[in-house]
């Protein structure tokens, strides 16, 4: 995967983070991974035009019920039908101002998906790596697990 | 005045909301889709509809343009993700009036319905 499509996602999450919730963002070193997502609660975007694939925003619960909770502007366990919404909500700013500067590419964003439990697994699109982008928070980390490639690349991986 | 949000989630009507209250509009109708919207609007008559794009249903931009196309003038503000600037010009051909890119502060969403709505006074 070309970084093209990772250091967009480095912009947007600090950006996100600091203008919606105001809290800082450290980001690690991105790595490749086969295990999607990292952690056990799951924001997830797809992406299709030209670039296809999937982006997850992967939560462990005592860090995203902080961070929910602050998005919201009071306590929100994930048991709560708030909870699922706002996370989808974050999923969706962060994947739609990373992917307003992929250059020169045409990208449409699905209406986010959120799963809630430890253990599950999400499949990657076929033909793409999952580049895992560790961020850090006061109060814990989480992950975006990246998992998109250009259309035409696709194409010829099923060719 | 009166202020119809349309957005999908309910945490983003309710950060729209808040910001609303503190301008002092707490006259305000939701909706959750396109479609829901339009089924809700002409009992609600707003003076500005805040819009998201990317919703299940009917998007923002569909909405748009069956709104407009009913001869109606209420100014649109979209709220949105979509950033790019085919976008913004595919909104404002749509019948959008004025823009605001979602992540966004308080100050920016109460400047432009602050904007919108001067430049809707001074149209009429």
């Amino acid at each position: 995967m070309d970084v093209q499509y990772i250091n967009p996602f480095i912009e947007s999450v600090r950006s996100v983070f600091e203008t919606m919730i105001q809290m800082d963002v450290t980001l690690g070193k991105p790595f490749v991974t086969e295990a999607m997502p990292r952690y056990d609660i799951s924001g997830i975007i797809g992406m299709s035009g030209d670039v296809v694939g999937s982006v997850v925003l992967s939560f462990p619960a005592p860090v995203a019920e902080i961070v929910i909770g602050k998005l919201v502007g009071g306590e929100c366990p994930t048991t709560s039908p708030d909870f699922a919404d706002a996370l989808g909500e974050l999923a969706n700013m962060i994947s739609g101002a990373a992917k307003a500067k992929f250059a020169g590419k045409k990208v449409s964003i699905s209406t986010p998906s959120v799963v809630v439990g430890p253990g599950h697994t999400i499949a990657r699109p076929t033909g793409t790596i999952c580049i895992s982008l560790p961020c850090s928070l006061y109060c814990g980390e989480f992950s975006i697990d990246i998992a998109i490639g250009e259309e035409a690349r696709q194409a010829k991986a099923v060719a | 005045m009166r202020i119809f949000i349309i957005d999908d989630s309910r945490t983003m009507r309710n950060i729209q909301k808040s910001v609303l209250a503190k301008l002092g509009y707490t006259d305000i109708e939701e909706a959750g889709d396109g479609q829901d919207a339009l089924s809700k609007i002409d009992a609600f008559e707003p003076d500005l509809i805040l819009l998201d794009w990317n919703m299940p249903i009917m998007d923002g931009i569909t909405f748009a343009k069956k709104y407009r196309a009913q001869g109606r003038t209420v100014p649109i503000i979209m709220v949105t993700t979509e950033a790019e600037k085919h976008r913004i010009i595919e909104a404002i051909k749509a019948g959008v009036n004025n823009y605001v890119v979602k992540p966004f502060t308080p100050e920016l969403l109460s400047a432009k319905v602050n904007e919108t709505m001067a430049r809707a006074e001074k149209a009429a």
